[in-house]
């Protein structure tokens, strides 16, 4: 699992860089994410604009690392491709979830 | 404009394991692509069968057993897609197929469901889910209304 990790006007940008977050990485995605989230304490955008298949079990992969950031700090999603999208809409969690058409537009309305 | 001609019927088999549910879904996708099927319908297609899947490599199979193997069959008609997923897995518990209700997700943060999604998600996309056991095969057939004619 590829996570790719930045600081960007007081944001953590983290990029997915595989095509799918399914079944057979979701532990270690879920993984990847605490290593990539634990040394700070600003917002995270997971930038998903690679991702173009996410099963429940993805689905339930980013609700994990949402609940180990803690009540204290924010986890929003940005730039998902059309079947991430979908996934997030039926099961409502893109209502549990701030969620950005792209990481440009995530960055700008986050920044404080 | 009705459509005349349909895919002829298809069979996926792939051995349990790791990559099984990645393996299958490729040939799956590979075997539609003639259909030309949009990004919304091909979508559909590959969630609605990964949990379908998923479900099998989980619960009717489990860690140890590595020889189990799972067959889908895919056959076009005007009504869409029909998929026959076997396995020789344990049977469903109580001899059907899970509700699928949606999960409850006006709750507290730590109370958020991490799973539970996959039936919701199989029955919210797909048409006329059945489930048989036969002797010692589970059998799953379901519709998924896309290229419909």
């Amino acid at each position: 699992m590829d996570l790719r990790s930045r600081s960007e006007e007081s944001l953590q940008v983290v990029s997915v860089h595989d095509s799918r977050i399914d079944a057979a990485v979701a532990i270690e995605f879920k993984e990847a994410m605490r290593g990539a989230t634990n040394n700070t304490n600003d917002t995270v955008v997971l930038d998903l604009s690679e991702v173009q298949f996410i099963d429940s079990s993805g689905l339930g992969a980013i609700v994990a690392a949402m609940k180990q950031m803690g009540q204290s700090r924010k986890l929003a999603l940005a730039g998902l491709t059309p079947t991430v999208e979908k996934v997030f809409r039926l099961t409502r969690m893109d209502s549990v979830f701030p969620v950005f058409p792209t990481l440009d537009r995530a960055i700008s309305e986050l920044k404080t | 404009m009705t459509r005349t001609t349909f895919l002829p019927a298809f069979h996926v088999s792939v051995t349990n394991g790791q990559m099984a549910v990645r393996d299958a879904l490729k040939q799956l996708l590979d075997g539609l692509k003639p259909l030309a099927l949009d990004v919304e319908e091909a979508g559909t297609v590959e969630l609605v069968m990964a949990e379908a899947l998923n479900n099998i490599v989980e619960h009717a199979y489990s860690k140890g057993d590595t020889v189990g193997q799972i067959r889908i069959t895919c056959e076009h008609g005007r009504d869409g897609l029909r998929m026959t997923v076997m396995d020789t897995g344990r049977a469903m518990p109580e001899g059907q197929t899970p509700v699928g209700k949606a999960a409850d997700i006006d709750v507290d943060l730590c109370d958020m469901p991490e799973g539970g999604f996959g039936w919701f998600l199989i029955k919210d996309l797909a048409k006329d889910v059945t489930y048989q056991r036969h002797n010692t095969e589970n059998q799953l057939n379901l519709r998924l209304a896309v290229a419909v004619g």
